[in-house]
């Protein structure tokens, strides 16, 4: 038997939740903070759960999953649901059958994403329900609802978290256990509502705005919706995280606390809204509540003083509400300022990291040090753009080898689109296995066509390293370790008409010079896969290296790798043990000019 | 200290085992009866940035965020990233913190100094004088498992939480593999018999 109270993360309780629902098909891509909601549905064996090539893939599958009535969940980072918009919208229109739960885990405060997008926006574009836990235990008795809302209503659900509920954990009790619904899925003829020609299309949209007057009524009783009677002299209306920090800095007000936010129950609000003396919303982000309670003619505040940038807290909506006279001055936290001087710690390269050596390459034959250096902003020798994974930490000193970073797969089609702007810089494209798989493809593809003159490097770690090591189609092993199919990225490159490509070793650092010298200078387009394992995923760490402190000149250049087991102790270059990754690497040791460096 | 309640900060380096530790003593405290919240702000990456568990027990916890000067006690396993963290601390709380120097790239290439153990403890000064400096990496390797720390860092903390021993002992007996789990109980105890002697000497 289950213990019934547990301390689980939001992702944990979520992915508990939809298992007890009867979930049957899940998909997804990685992404901060929605991982390990695959992660963990994927140990049961009595679901099929997979990684998808990308959000909007994963998307199509549920979608595909729920026709046939089984009950399907897509999970994503905010960001995600950009890459899944088009198969989002067409779900809405030709609804489910099946339940389908598509999980949106946005980032307030942009702890590892590249915008602060507020996605309940997604939920009134595509004209679907939508449900915001406040904490693990609503996760849980959301996903409850979730699918037979779903069903019920012919729609897709958007459940929207964030990071602070994604990977907080508290205590849940879940006692439910698992039912499935429809054992056995069958997908039936019906054109008129899976066949979006304008002929069929045009009479769905009519029954998707009846969806949304039937909801309408639904959600003035649903049970999540929630009123907490207190004093009325202040009556909050708010959901998700902020709904704890609010009940902490308004223990005396009365709560109005929404667990679906879209559509909203106006008689409730407005109900609620009479009731007090003064009505507030407190959410993080974007006016969504606010201006949707404004629209219906109720008198409220919230964003006049609230922030609308980054995640809240008990300080900011303490300090907010002293401002708008709601909470008294005597309330005013003693608040210190951080101890000041001390040096930052921002993430790093790993000890071993197959991209530190590259990067080195990048940095030096871009005489990237120089672009520091100029007062005047300058074209760089090598424009290098980025994208997203573990190697956008090569922005930061000391390779400084970045020059854009936008969304998943952008570099290439940016690095073509300097080309053909017709700058005077060789333009360098820089992305992962992963993302290269997600959305770099395509991008390939056009620049082939199109006759491009860009390098692309490929940086082939073998896993999705910054989420934390997560399977893809390159690796050939699926969600729930089953040998699959591997894509030969190789293969692939060619079979798009690549005619120069090269493979080196990522701990090779010569290679690694002559190779992207080689490939700059040509005139077609290039491919670089710079290859190496990740280095949290090699367990063999033999022979630390170490300096010979006889020989050692301080010259320093070892600490241009940016390695974080090469430090400076006491003026004195140091290697780390613990850190080192040894044998597996030793790109100090073949960098160093006095070979002072050995294991 | 108020036994009803206890806000906590587990603060250290990537790979240190922070977020492992708070765990524990999440699942420690519901054991004993409390409701709990935690909460883990990490940067991007796998290793190396600066990481922060906040932990909260309670009768009755809402935010899972700490709210700055309310900390009753930060555990650290690195000393700067005690200091880092100091603006936290409620007047009075207690400090632990680990005698171990992990200089950051910054600090590394020349760019910053890595300040002395004088300018870290003034920054705690600022809210408190219990401060308790312990050499955990070194008593983890006369113990024969560097990776132990994160549990004999535990053992310090134990002696300053509202738990009784034998829901410390359930939890990490729970948590930790079998190959693992002896010396992992070895290194809690050990960690709980420092801090006593540290404690006696102090105050």
């Amino acid at each position: 038997m289950e213990k019934t109270l547990q301390l689980l993360s939001g992702n944990e309780a979520l992915a508990l939740g939809a298992y007890h629902a009867g979930v049957q098909v899940a998909s997804a891509y990685p992404g901060t903070p929605s991982t390990e909601i695959l992660e963990n549905l994927s140990r049961f064996k009595d679901i099929y759960a997979e990684w998808s090539t990308n959000e909007k893939v994963a998307m199509e599958v549920g979608m595909g999953a729920a026709y046939t009535g089984a009950r399907a969940m897509v999970s994503m980072k905010m960001v995600g649901l950009n890459v899944a918009a088009d198969p989002f919208m067409a779900a809405s229109i030709t609804g489910i059958i099946g339940g389908l739960v598509v999980i949106t885990a946005d980032d307030p405060q942009i702890h590892s994403s590249q915008n602060e997008q507020d996605n309940r926006h997604y939920a009134r574009l595509a004209k679907v329900p939508m449900l915001e836990p406040s904490d693990s235990q609503d996760v849980y008795d959301l996903m409850g609802y979730a699918f037979e809302i779903s069903e019920e209503f012919d729609t897709p659900v958007l459940f929207r978290t964030t990071t602070r509920i994604a990977h907080s954990k508290s205590v849940v009790d879940a006692r439910k256990s698992r039912k499935v619904k429809n054992a056995q899925p069958a997908f039936l003829f019906n054109p008129q509502k899976y066949v979006m020609l304008p002929v069929n299309a045009l009479p769905r949209h009519a029954l998707v705005e009846k969806r949304m007057e039937k909801l309408a009524v639904y959600c003035e009783t649903f049970p999540m919706n929630q009123i907490i009677w207190n004093k009325k002299k202040i009556g909050i209306v708010t959901s998700g995280v902020a709904y704890q920090y609010a009940r902490e800095v308004f223990p005396e007000a009365s709560f109005l606390k929404l667990g679906m936010t879209w559509p909203l129950p106006q008689k409730m609000i407005k109900d609620f809204a009479a009731k007090v003396e003064k009505l507030i919303v407190i959410e993080e982000l974007d006016p969504f509540l606010q201006e949707n309670i404004k629209a219906m003619g109720v008198k409220v505040t919230g964003k006049e003083f609230i922030p609308l940038v980054g995640e809240l807290n008990t300080r900011i909506v303490t300090e907010s509400s002293i401002g708008a006279g709601l909470v008294p001055e005597s309330e005013k936290p003693q608040v210190l300022p951080p101890a000041e001087g001390l040096p930052k710690r921002p993430p790093l390269l790993c000890p071993g990291c197959p991209h530190t050596g590259i990067y080195y390459t990048l940095n030096t034959v871009g005489q990237r040090s120089k672009l520091l250096e100029s007062k005047e902003p300058q074209e760089p020798k090598l424009i290098i753009t980025g994208d997203i994974g573990c190697y956008t930490l090569g922005a930061y000193p000391p390779h400084n080898v970045l020059d854009t970073t936008a969304c998943m797969g952008a570099g290439i089609g940016q690095a073509l689109g300097m080309e053909k702007a017709g700058v005077k810089s060789k333009v360098v494209a820089v992305i992962g296995d992963s993302t290269f798989l997600h959305s770099g493809i395509t991008g390939l593809v056009d620049a082939v066509y199109n006759d491009g003159h860009i390098t692309i490097l490929i940086l082939d770690n073998h896993t999705t390293a910054m989420t934390g090591h997560q399977e893809h189609p390159g690796t050939g092993v699926s969600a729930q370790g089953k040998e699959t199919q591997a894509v030969d990225i190789e293969s692939l490159c060619r079979g798009i008409g690549v005619k120069d490509l090269k493979v080196i070793n990522a701990f090779d650092l010569k290679a690694l010079r002559a190779g992207l010298r080689d490939s700059i200078d040509r005139e077609e387009l290039s491919v670089v896969i710079v290859r190496g394992a990740c280095a949290m995923q090699v367990r063999k760490r033999e022979h630390p290296r170490k300096v010979d402190t006889e020989k050692c000149t301080q010259c320093g250049v070892c600490l241009k790798l940016g390695c974080p087991a090469i430090q400076t102790v006491d003026g004195k270059v140091y290697i780390e043990p613990t850190l080192c990754a040894g044998d597996i690497c030793a790109l100090c040791e073949q960098l160093c000019p006095v070979k002072a460096i050995s294991a | 200290m108020n036994m009803k309640k206890m806000d906590v900060l587990i603060t250290g380096v990537g790979g240190q085992g922070v977020v492992l530790a708070s765990d524990i003593i999440g699942e420690t405290a519901i054991a004993a009866g409390f409701d709990v919240k935690k909460t883990d702000t990490l940067g991007m990456a796998q290793r190396g940035g600066s990481v922060v568990s906040h932990v909260r027990m309670g009768e009755k916890v809402w935010s899972p965020l700490i709210k700055e000067g309310e900390v009753d006690l930060i555990l650290a396993f690195e000393k700067l990233e005690a200091a880092r963290w100091s603006h936290y601390l409620k007047s009075g709380a207690v400090v632990v913190i680990n005698d171990y120097e992990q200089p950051p790239q910054s600090v590394s290439l020349g760019q910053e100094k890595y300040p002395t153990d004088k300018e870290l403890v003034a920054a705690l000064k600022r809210r408190t004088d219990k401060i308790y400096i312990i050499d955990g990496n070194k008593k983890v390797k006369e113990l024969g498992n560097v990776r132990t720390l994160n549990i004999f860092m535990l053992g310090c903390f134990a002696a300053f939480a509202p738990m009784d021993d034998k829901f410390w002992q359930a939890s990490i007996t729970q948590r930790m593999p079998e190959n693992i789990r002896d010396i992992n109980l070895k290194a809690f105890a050990l960690g709980r018999k420092e801090i006593e002697s540290v404690r006696i000497g102090t105050h």
